[in-house]
This record gives C-alpha cells, sequence and structure tokens, in this order.
C-alpha cells in the first residue's frame, strides 16, 4: 500500500503509515471526494454571495446617487425615492422605540429570574411561535388589530406595532445570551456585598451585558429594515406624497380634517411605504420604462445596509468589548 | 438565577424589608415584558382562527369544501367553489424540492464549517451566512426575477422527456414557457432557508463531543468515515431540528416566492410549470378584495391553515430536542 500516500484525517492523530493497512484505497478516496465536495459548499456559497453583491454594485452604477437617494418618484423620468429611504429610516426608529426597552426587558427575566416552570415554558413557547409564524399571518394579524379593529387605515404606527411583536421574540432571545453570557461570579460577588437583586442586575450585570445587548440591537434592526410582508397590509403601498419636513403638524384633537398630516413626514399616523415594499410594488405593477433601474437602485440600497448593519454590529461589539474589559 | 436568591443572609442580619421591596417593581415590569410575548400569541391565535372560521360560519361554505381541486372564487363567473387544495399542494411541493436541494447543500455546509474548515475559511464564511440571513425577501424575489427566470426560460424552454429502448417514452415534462415556475420558486427558497439549516445543523454538529471523534480517528477512519458514520448518526435529531425549521421558513415566506412562481391556481403539474402556494394567493388577493366577502374569508381560512402549519413544526422541534436531551 505505497501507493496511498493520501493523507489520513486527524493530522497528527492519524495512524502512522506502517498502521494504516486497513485503510482501504477505495475508503481514502471516498474520503478525498468528501473533502473536495464539502469545501465545494464553502465556495459556493462565498461565490455566490461575491456574484451577488457585484451583481447590485454594476446594476446600481449609474442609477444611485444623490439624487436618486434624496428626490421623491417621479412618473416620467428615473425620479428618486428619498420619501420611501425616510418611511424606512421613520419606520425603523418607531419600531426599534419599542423593541429595543421590552425585548432587553423581557430578556432580563428570561435570564435572571425565570425559573423551571410552566410560566417560563409557556414564555418560551410563544416567543418560538411567534418566531415561526409566516411574517404575511403577522401582517394579516396587524390589517385586523390596527387597520380594521382600531380604525387607523394604513399607518407608519400600526405598521412599526406589527413590525414590533414580530420581532420582539429576537429581540428578547439576543438579550437574554448577552445576559446570560456575563459570567456568575459577577453576580454572587455583586450579591456578597450586599446588593439587592435588582441593584446587581443595574449596576453589574446591565453595563457587562452592553457589547451583547448592542449586536442585538443591530441584527434586529437589520431584519426590521428589509421586512416587507408585515407591512404589506400594515402600513399600505401607495406611492407618498412629497414630504414638506417644515410640516409638524402630526397630531390633533381639534382639527377633523385629517389630510393634512398625510403630508408631514414626521406623522405616525399616515401610510408609510417603505423601501422593500416600494420594490414589491414596482415589480408587481411593472409600469414605467425606469422600473428595473429604480428597483435595482432600491435592492443595492437595502443591501449596502444589510452589509453596514453586519459589519457595524461586529466591529461595534468586538470595540465596546475590549472597552469594557479593559477598563 | 433563583438559587441566588435562597442564598441571602440570614434573616436576623437584614433589615425588614420596606413596602417597596416587597412589591419588588422590578421583577414585575421585566415579567410583563416577557410574558408579552403569550398575550401576542394568544391575540394572534384567537384573531386569525376566528376570522379563519368565517368561511365556514357567516358565508356557509361546507368544511369539506376546501378540500376540493377548484379555486373558484369570483361569483361572477358561475358557482363559486372554495377548494384551496390546490394552494396547500403548491405550498407542500414548492417547499419539498427546495428541501431536496438545499438540505445536502446545507448539511454539507455545515460539516465544512464544522469538521473541515480551517479557522480562517470559517471566519470567512460565517459572517458571509449571516449576511445571506438579512438579505430582505423582497430583493432575493427581484434576483430570481432578473436572473433565475430568463435563465429557466432561455435555457430549458423544449421539452423534457425521456425514452428507453424497449419501454418507450417512460418520462415527459413541458419545458419552461416563461420561467416562473415551481422549480424557480424552490430554487429561490433553497437559497433563502441555506443559512437556517445551515447554522442549526452546524450547533448539532459541534455538539457532538470531541472524544468521539478522536476515539474514531484513533480507530484507524478516515475523517469521511467518522463522518458519515458517527456524527451524521449522533447529530440527526439536531439535523432534524434544522430541516423542520427550515421547512417552516419556506412554507411561511410568502413575496420572494410570489414574484417567481407564475401564480397559477390550479394543481401543480409539472416542475417547469407556474403554480401557487397559500402565501403568494393571499398577498395577491387581499388587496383586491373587501372585507368580509367569502373570497376573502377563504384567504383568512389560508391563514389560519399555514397558522396551524407553523405551530405544529414549534411543536414537532420541540418534540426533537427533548428526544435528544433524553437520549
Amino acid at each position: 500500500m505505497t501507493a496511498t500516500t493520501g493523507r489520513v484525517a486527524g493530522g497528527p492523530l492519524g495512524p502512522k503509515p506502517s498502521l494504516r493497512r486497513k485503510t482501504s484505497r477505495g475508503s481514502l478516496l471516498a474520503d478525498r471526494a468528501a473533502t473536495v465536495v464539502l469545501w465545494g459548499t464553502g465556495v459556493f456559497v462565498l461565490a455566490l454571495l461575491g456574484a451577488i453583491i457585484v451583481h447590485f454594485a454594476a446594476a446600481a452604477w449609474g442609477v444611485v446617487s444623490p439624487s436618486f437617494v434624496l428626490s421623491d418618484p417621479s412618473d416620467t423620468g428615473l425620479g428618486g425615492i428619498g420619501p420611501l429611504l425616510w418611511n424606512s429610516i421613520y419606520m425603523l426608529a418607531l419600531t426599534m422605540l419599542i423593541a429595543i426597552p421590552v425585548g432587553i426587558l423581557g430578556g432580563i427575566y428570561m435570564s435572571e429570574y425565570a425559573g423551571e416552570n410552566p410560566i417560563t415554558s409557556a414564555i418560551r413557547f410563544a416567543e418560538e411561535s411567534i418566531s415561526s409564524v409566516p411574517s404575511i399571518v403577522v401582517g394579516l394579524f396587524g390589517l385586523i388589530l390596527f387597520v380594521d379593529n382600531f380604525k387607523w387605515g394604513f399607518t407608519v404606527l400600526g405598521g412599526a406595532l406589527a413590525l414590533t411583536l414580530f420581532n420582539l421574540p429576537l429581540m428578547t432571545r439576543l438579550s437574554e445570551q448577552a445576559l446570560r453570557a456575563v459570567p456568575q461570579e459577577e453576580r454572587t460577588a455583586s450579591l456578597a456585598l450586599g446588593a439587592t437583586k435588582w441593584q446587581t442586575i443595574r449596576h453589574v450585570v446591565l453595563p457587562l451585558a452592553i457589547p451583547g445587548l448592542i449586536t442585538g440591537v443591530i441584527l434586529t434592526a437589520g431584519r426590521v429594515f428589509g421586512e416587507a410582508a408585515v407591512l404589506l397590509f400594515t402600513a399600505g403601498l401607495g406611492t407618498p406624497p412629497h414630504y414638506d419636513f417644515t410640516n409638524f403638524k402630526t397630531f390633533s384633537l381639534t382639527d377633523t380634517n385629517t389630510a393634512w398630516w398625510h403630508s408631514s413626514p414626521w406623522s405616525p399616523l399616515r401610510p408609510g411605504t417603505t423601501l422593500s415594499v416600494y420594490i414589491y410594488k414596482l415589480q408587481s405593477e411593472g409600469l414605467g420604462v425606469y422600473v428595473n433601474q429604480i428597483v435595482d437602485g432600491c435592492a443595492a440600497i437595502l443591501i449596502s445596509m444589510v452589509l453596514i448593519f453586519n459589519l457595524g454590529a461586529r466591529l461595534l461589539g468586538r470595540i465596546l468589548t475590549r472597552r469594557l474589559t479593559a477598563a | 438565577m433563583a438559587q441566588l436568591t435562597s442564598a441571602l443572609p440570614a434573616s436576623g442580619l437584614r433589615a425588614r424589608p420596606g413596602l417597596l421591596a416587597r412589591i419588588d417593581l422590578p421583577r414585575r415590569v421585566v415579567f410583563a415584558a416577557a410574558s408579552s410575548m403569550i398575550l401576542i400569541v394568544a391575540l394572534l391565535m384567537v384573531f386569525i382562527t376566528w376570522q379563519g372560521i368565517q368561511l365556514f360560519i357567516a358565508d356557509h361554505v361546507p368544511v369539506g369544501q376546501i378540500l376540493a381541486p377548484t379555486w373558484q372564487p369570483d361569483a361572477t363567473n358561475g358557482p363559486t367553489s372554495f377548494g384551496i387544495l390546490p394552494f396547500i399542494a403548491g405550498t407542500v411541493f414548492v417547499t419539498g424540492v427546495a428541501l431536496l436541494i438545499s438540505t445536502p447543500l446545507s448539511v454539507g455546509l455545515a460539516l465544512f464549517l464544522s469538521e473541515v474548515a480551517p479557522r480562517w475559511a470559517r471566519a470567512i464564511v460565517q459572517p458571509a451566512l449571516e449576511i445571506f440571513v438579512g438579505i430582505p425577501s423582497v430583493v432575493w424575489g427581484w434576483l430570481g426575477i432578473t436572473i433565475l427566470v430568463p435563465f429557466l426560460a432561455d435555457t430549458f424552454h423544449k421539452k423534457i422527456a425521456i425514452s428507453l429502448p424497449v419501454v418507450g417514452q417512460v418520462f415527459s415534462m413541458p419545458g419552461f414557457l416563461t420561467g416562473f415556475s415551481w422549480l424557480a420558486g424552490s430554487l429561490v427558497l433553497s437559497i433563502m432557508i441555506l443559512p437556517t439549516i445551515t447554522s442549526v445543523s452546524y450547533d448539532a454538529f459541534r455538539a457532538v463531543p470531541q472524544e468521539l471523534r478522536t476515539g474514531s480517528l484513533a480507530l484507524g477512519t478516515t475523517r469521511w468515515q467518522t463522518i458519515r458514520h458517527l456524527l451524521i448518526p449522533s447529530a440527526l435529531s439536531g439535523v432534524l431540528t434544522a430541516v423542520v425549521l427550515g421547512m417552516t421558513r419556506a412554507a411561511g415566506e410568502a413575496l420572494a416566492v410570489q414574484m417567481v412562481i407564475g401564480n397559477s391556481p390550479s394543481m401543480p403539474a409539472a416542475i417547469t410549470q407556474p403554480v401557487t402556494t397559500l402565501t403568494s394567493q393571499i398577498t395577491l388577493d387581499m388587496g383586491n378584495t373587501v372585507f368580509g366577502e367569502p373570497w376573502q374569508d377563504a384567504l383568512w381560512t389560508m391563514s389560519l391553515v399555514l397558522l396551524i402549519i407553523s405551530i405544529t413544526s414549534v411543536v414537532l422541534v420541540r418534540a426533537l430536542n427533548k428526544r435528544r436531551m433524553g437520549s
């Protein structure tokens, strides 16, 4: 068997050549083939991601410009996506405003307080259920609750609430993981010094968990930013009007004429088509000469945001960990 | 961390807790945040179930009719029939083929990451997978429309037939007319669920104790033999969990699928032909129907079916996990 010079797996742990008699040529070949195939899967994924990024970079070339990002959509020309991008950012801010506190507080309960009891397992079941319910069904729930029952119509607030309840499990789970990663000794030491449980959580556990919590926030934000199915029936899919950013008339109990708040970009009680929903709307209508360019531009912006959110979470987490552990 | 509260100093050393401490407000607040998810799930189930059964209660459609193969919701075109079987079959078939494509690829990738990849390769592929998770579904759908669908239509537009010498023609399938098809939907989905199946199976492979690998390699097996006969059997329930989670995500995905499968509300005939799914029919019709009419009630029934599918899969995953913990 001197011809079979194939490397046996395990490197230094592998048997010496003289002991290798039992390993037949066939199984060595199979091992080689498997190694090649398994490497192939890794190369495939990287190549696919590379191709997607290159594709959108090329497609967005000549489309995405400052004026495309900032100006209003146009019926005749290329126009822009300014109001859509604004709605995406506004929707994200409104969603995170609710999801961050509730998610982190829920994470604190699951990590610091929850015992092995039926209520905890009911919360876990609820958490897993919401995560696995299709986003379109969550959107329909928002349609019944906010649009029909509350009689809000299509609103940014309704969309943000639907997005919140869809992403709450993720935010809670990521917060719980971040808090659980804090070493038990820190808690014991704090309690031994006479701090109450809440003082321990507030002044010891939470500060130590900040890098993990921020990573969780950014990952959730990334998912919220690209979501469309939840918003289709809660925030609407019309083309937004021109937004006048100096118009702060967002709510009035006396003025029954609601038309004006639709043009205030600051109002949460107006329809708000986001960038992802706009992609869906444009491709399904398919009208206009510039549809392909506009959708490519929107998709390129969404992909760049995904990249920024991911790299941002990684980088910020690393910097904060270094800062906090060095101090 | 209930055991820590029991480790408080003896009561004699401690001042009698004040009213505020006895109420333990922080605990109540974090509990409310965590248990809000139970409320959300309960509300969601109640609302979707209530709307979903209106087809039988308010519109007096016999329950058995939803299993009919004809979808004729528009009363102006003759007698109505609310058979949602084509959509259920579409969801099952499109998801099934997506799993057939994605499972080997994802499990291979998980094996690559856990057994084969050197540290540097893992450090590139894992972040790449996280970016895959973040890419919004409308962007996958758009890639499907602009690249995959034209590719299928151009490359495989001829009829596909296989003939054997004696038996004659054993298999024939019409070619792609437009490219919008069952296969296009499955291919898009298979990439979308790849990160889910990969990361869960990766965790399952990592959970196999290192000693088992070392022991197996010391017996003179190759790496592939160790993977094939040791790792895959030991991690099987974890891999199954991954497949169920991937299946749930695929069955619930709405926009990306709707954009590429052609939306033909008839029973799926061939993988090259347009089909439709529960999610895509809901997405398409919900905006064009009036609240309370039988047509829309049938869409709510379809979303109830989706809800039942996802809750079932949560229960299934829990059972699989319990089995894994038990063994």
